[in-house]
């Protein structure tokens, strides 16, 4: 399936554009149900981080790219921002008290659970954080 | 997502609708505000019309949830169910809420 590439301002207000962009790629590859779900919980997370992080100095861009090899989507979410991974964070602690509970590390804690692979490259000044679903295999966690 | 409310028993009942996200929850989170301090502070929150939710979305529970424990108030959830219902089950944030199979039934709790 022919790839898709969309550039949108790392605005939280954004996030309904850059949701319709992926959930349109996700429709035209056949993505069950509920792995598109996890798709667009996924991005949301890594939209909503960049939104918040990536640029404190000022504005940026969020940069979404599609594509759809054989039985795998592959989301890739890049930013200009400083040379950060992600996937660095620690899972939150789901044992203690959900009052006294941190919830800074639950976005990319659904990430790691809801993909079927996730990874984090440096590559051209870009964080590229790259989540990909397959169309066939069920995800244990939904 | 819409935002709806209604009075039933004494009861605040919201009905949430669509999408619970990172762009939608401060709308939930400002009208949970208007109603504790209009002295409602007896919630039940409808999720039967409610497509997705994601960590902004239980952020915004867990803060007017802490909000209306602080004011002596009180908040359940009826009709969690599917996908909105996992989110919760993968989280843990399932079994800190709670949670009804109906409003009917959350409204009998609260009473």
């Amino acid at each position: 399936m022919k790839n898709d590439m969309k550039c949108i301002a790392a605005k939280i207000e954004n996030l309904n554009g850059a949701n319709d962009f992926v959930e349109e790629y996700a429709d035209l590859f056949g993505l069950p149900a509920k792995k598109k779900f996890g798709l667009l919980l996924a991005l949301e997370e890594a939209f909503v981080n960049i939104c918040g992080y990536a640029y404190p100095d000022g504005e940026g861009e969020v940069e979404l790219s599609c594509a759809g090899n054989d039985d795998v989507l592959t989301l890739e979410i890049a930013d200009r921002g400083k040379p950060f991974d992600v996937l660095s964070l620690p899972d939150p602690d789901l044992t203690l008290d959900i009052m006294d509970r941190p919830i800074g590390g639950l976005g990319i804690y659904f990430i790691r659970t809801l993909s079927d692979s996730v990874s984090y490259r440096r590559e051209n000044e870009r964080n590229i954080l790259r989540i990909e679903f397959k169309r066939s295999q069920e995800n244990p966690a939904l | 997502m819409e935002i709806q409310t209604r009075n039933e028993a004494n009861t605040t009942v919201i009905t949430i609708t669509g999408r619970f996200d990172a762009v939608t929850a401060p709308d939930y989170e400002k009208k949970v505000q208007e109603l504790i301090v209009g002295g409602d502070i007896r919630i039940v929150v409808d999720f039967a019309g409610l497509d997705y939710i994601s960590s902004a979305g239980l952020r915004g529970l867990l803060v007017t949830a802490k909000l209306l424990k602080a004011k002596g108030g009180q908040v359940r959830f009826a009709n969690v169910a599917g996908t909105v219902k996992e989110v919760f089950d993968i989280s843990g944030f399932g079994t800190i809420f709670q949670m009804d199979a109906t409003v009917a039934a959350s409204l009998a709790a609260i009473a």
